[in-house]
């Protein structure tokens, strides 16, 4: 049975160009780029290039880029380091209530050490509304962390808005990019953070490797201490082999955003025009008009959530319930909590779809006819 | 070419490669994830543990971090701050790797007060140092298994045999430059975390993991998903994973060719003593695979391209700190002057290195020598 894997947003494969580059690469630039020597420089050459090309991809400069362990360590660079080195200005945090939990977590660790935490709600929309921000914005507000492209709704946020409500403001402003990286252009001028976070391998590059983008005039306390590595922002030899694959895994996005983008519109459109018009009885969560295009997130009446995950891994087809990183059990969902309250019956019935490139419209097809069969089923049981 | 710098870095085998691309490429899922491909990721990320575990012999649960620097970090921020009610004071050595160092000063300024055990002209400290610096508050004592400058090998057994008696304090142990060739006993009761990295061992960049006993507790760095048993949130890099616990196989496999390396060691000091402005800093009980000497009067980086020009690779004190131009603290703690201090070299073996490689270094050698007598004066 062909596997029709609807996880991108959890993780995606290696793109084709990523392999045979990280292949090609490897016996080149085994050397530390810490080393003076012709192994040193030459895979510091390699590191530089990465570095730059990295760079311009958001239209950041050469000396902006971290790179870290992921997407993880990079909220959590930004978060601590951002926090720390700014603690004499105030004791004010502002995030959302949706956030992943590499951003929740870190958040909650600045409440046990004393920080004034808002959590900004959302309503039914997924999103987060100016006028809370707004209210909740104080003169002691140090830092604001809000995501771009929400992982289980694909809601986005006004992040724009916020950019340009912090102006004037003390405030250090963070988004978590990692899922609205890989499908939409991100301009650090157009959208003037001084703080971005993205990951590899939620756009077809290697696992363990991410970056945060740090805007040159923003201090940051450095999180992992040793050598002089990053400028001594992230301390440890440097994960070349997934550097250089993270790299060109945007050159590729960078030649394909736009077909991609276009090929996850069609796919998603399909899939919710086609789940319309059949016995499938459901409604997508989240305001569609602010959806990105590679995630549908679905309520499916008088179902289970995880007899539906069963099912369709069953059936072969591979989706989630929402963030993966809640390994093992199923809890509610955070994000539908925030959006519905705790009571609400799609907590315990919705599935997330994201769509990757190698997607078809045949498989958006077997997946409709899947869910027909599955929620009949369910419901009679139900 | 011969490449005489791996403790810098080594060349990550073929096997090494070939496994983290096989499970790249077929075995892609989030090991969080629920359906068949995260499962199938988290099998493997399970298996190469359990390998790990066999392969070491131990007990220990293994925590996958992005390398040594990293399994350092949370080794000792993790044990100083979920034990920092009952004492603040921490005990390690001047000549501990800067991924220790850095965060015991880190430490220092965050209300930890750390002793920095002064060790001998040969590098190494002595149990009864670490007996006499212990306090009541004392609650952590980090100390590293094979110094990555000169390959001094500390007493851990001893430590840990007198720190099994204070059950109130954690041993860490940095055995990054240890690993493959010198035994460290694992299962020692008084030891409760092992440093060990990736890329010194053939495997890769970004790849290392922590061993800890299974009752320590430790807080974490990254605060997100529950990964690691939650002590490491982040996706996890199940190729990197698999990678590395190949590396570690070959690593514990090749260890017995390490014994050849003591006879390539006389050969090189035989040679290396008969240069009157030649100091040999890695005495004879230091580890076989790091020789470190100073030849004074011409700054190093001089005497590693030339070495270069001839094919030979070699490089001045550790890599991570190579760009500052200032003598190495490790030698400095040794008692060296400064003029022996800030012209260090150290080549560093592979447990596979061919004798005839260091016939030929030894040929090497005296050519420099002979091209920069005059600069010597
Ligand atoms: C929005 C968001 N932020 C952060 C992360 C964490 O990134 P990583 O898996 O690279 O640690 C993820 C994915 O897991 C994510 O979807
Ligand atoms: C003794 C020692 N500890 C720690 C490290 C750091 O390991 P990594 O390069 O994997 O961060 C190194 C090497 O750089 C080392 O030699």
């Amino acid at each position: 049975m062909d596997y029709i894997y609807l996880d991108h947003a959890a993780t995606t494969p290696l793109h084709q160009s990523v392999q045979s580059e990280m292949k090609e690469m490897i016996s080149k630039a085994f050397g530390n780029p810490s080393s003076i020597h012709h192994f040193g420089r030459e895979t510091r050459k390699v590191l530089d290039r990465a570095r730059e090309n990295v760079a311009t991809s958001i239209n950041a400069k050469f000396n902006e880029i971290i790179f870290t362990s992921g997407g993880t360590e990079a909220n959590n660079l930004a978060i601590f380091g951002a926090v720390e080195a700014n603690k004499d200005k105030g004791n004010h945090v502002i995030t959302s209530e949706i956030e992943h939990h590499a951003v929740l977590h870190p958040f909650e660790e600045l409440e046990r050490k004393g920080y004034e935490v808002t959590y900004l709600p959302v309503d039914t929309s997924g999103t987060i509304s100016m006028a809370d921000f707004q209210k909740e914005l104080r003169d002691d507000t140090i830092f604001v962390s809000v995501m771009t492209v929400n992982n289980e709704t694909g809601i986005r946020q006004p992040v724009e808005k916020i950019a340009d409500q912090l102006k004037d403001h003390q405030a250090i402003f963070h988004t978590d990019a990692v899922q609205a990286y890989g499908v939409e252009s991100i301009d650090v001028n157009e959208l003037p953070v001084d703080l971005l976070t993205v990951s590899s391998h939620k756009i077809y590059g290697p696992k363990g490797i991410g970056f945060l983008y740090k805007n040159h005039s923003i201090h940051v306390k450095q999180q992992l201490f040793g050598g002089e590595q990053e400028r001594k922002w992230r301390s440890g030899t440097e994960n070349v082999l997934a550097i250089v694959g993270f790299d060109q895994a945007i050159r590729s996005l960078k030649e394909e955003l736009n077909s991609r983008k276009k090929h996850y519109e069609k796919l998603s459109n399909e899939f919710i025009k086609q789940l319309q018009a059949s016995d499938v009885i459901c409604s997508i969560n989240g305001e569609t008009s602010l959806r990105s295009p590679h995630i549908v997130n679905v309520s499916f009446e008088q179902t289970d959530v995880e007899q539906l995950l069963m099912n369709l891994d069953l059936e072969g087809i591979a989706v989630s319930s929402g963030s993966a990183c809640t390994a093992g059990s199923i809890n509610p969902s955070h994000v539908l909590t925030a959006m519905y309250g705790e009571e609400d019956a799609r907590l315990r019935n919705s599935v997330r779809f994201s769509f990757g490139k190698d997607n078809n419209l045949d498989d958006i097809k077997r997946v409709v006819n899947t869910l027909e069969k599955i929620t009949s089923r369910l419901r009679r049981l139900a | 070419m011969i490449y005489l710098d791996n403790s810098a870095t080594t060349k990550p085998y073929k096997e090494v490669l070939d496994s983290y691309q096989t499970v790249a490429m077929d075995f892609f899922g989030n090991p969080s994830s629920v359906h068949g491909l995260g499962g199938e990721a988290e099998l493997i990320l399970k298996k190469a543990k359990s390998q790990i575990k066999t392969m070491l012999n131990t007990e220990h649960d293994i925590i996958f971090t992005s390398g040594g620097t990293e399994s350092n970090n949370l080794a000792i921020k993790g044990i100083a701050h979920e034990l920092r009610d009952r004492g603040n004071h921490i005990i390690t050595t001047t000549v501990e790797h800067p991924s220790v160092l850095e965060v015991c000063r880190h430490l220092e300024q965050n209300g930890f007060s750390v002793t920095y055990l002064p060790v001998n002209e040969n590098g190494k400290i002595t149990v009864d140092q670490v007996n006499a610096a212990i306090q009541k508050d004392t609650i952590l004592v980090s100390v590293m298994h094979v110094n990555n400058e000169i390959g001094a090998i500390q007493p851990i057994e001893e430590i840990a045999d007198l720190l099994i008696s204070h059950p109130r304090i954690r041993f860490h142990t940095d055995h990054v430059q240890g690993l493959g060739k010198i035994n460290l006993p694992y299962n020692h009761g008084g030891i409760d975390a092992i440093t060990i990295s990736g890329h010194k061992i053939h495997g890769l960049k970004g790849t290392g993991c922590l061993l800890k006993k299974k009752n320590l507790v430790l807080q974490t760095l990254s605060h997100g998903g529950s990964q690691e048993f939650g002590y490491r949130a982040g996706t996890e890099n199940v190729a990197g994973a698999v990678s590395l616990a190949k590396a570690i196989r070959y690593a514990v496999e090749e260890q017995k060719n390490y014994q050849h390396l003591a006879k390539l060691k006389d050969l090189l000091i035989e040679e290396l003593l008969t240069y009157g402005r030649i100091h040999i800093n890695s005495d004879e009980d230091c580890a076989d695979h790091i020789i470190n000497f100073s030849i004074t009067g011409v700054k190093p980086e001089v005497m590693i391209h030339a070495f270069e020009e001839k094919d030979v690779i070699l490089s001045t004190k550790s890599a991570c700190s190579s760009k500052n131009e200032d003598a190495s603290y490790v030698l400095l703690a040794c008692g060296r002057d400064d003029d022996v201090a800030s012209s260090a070299i150290r080549l560093s073996m592979d447990v596979n290195q061919d004798r005839q490689d260091i016939v030929e270094f030894n040929k090497v050698l005296k050519d420099v020598m002979e091209q920069y007598k005059d600069v010597m004066g």
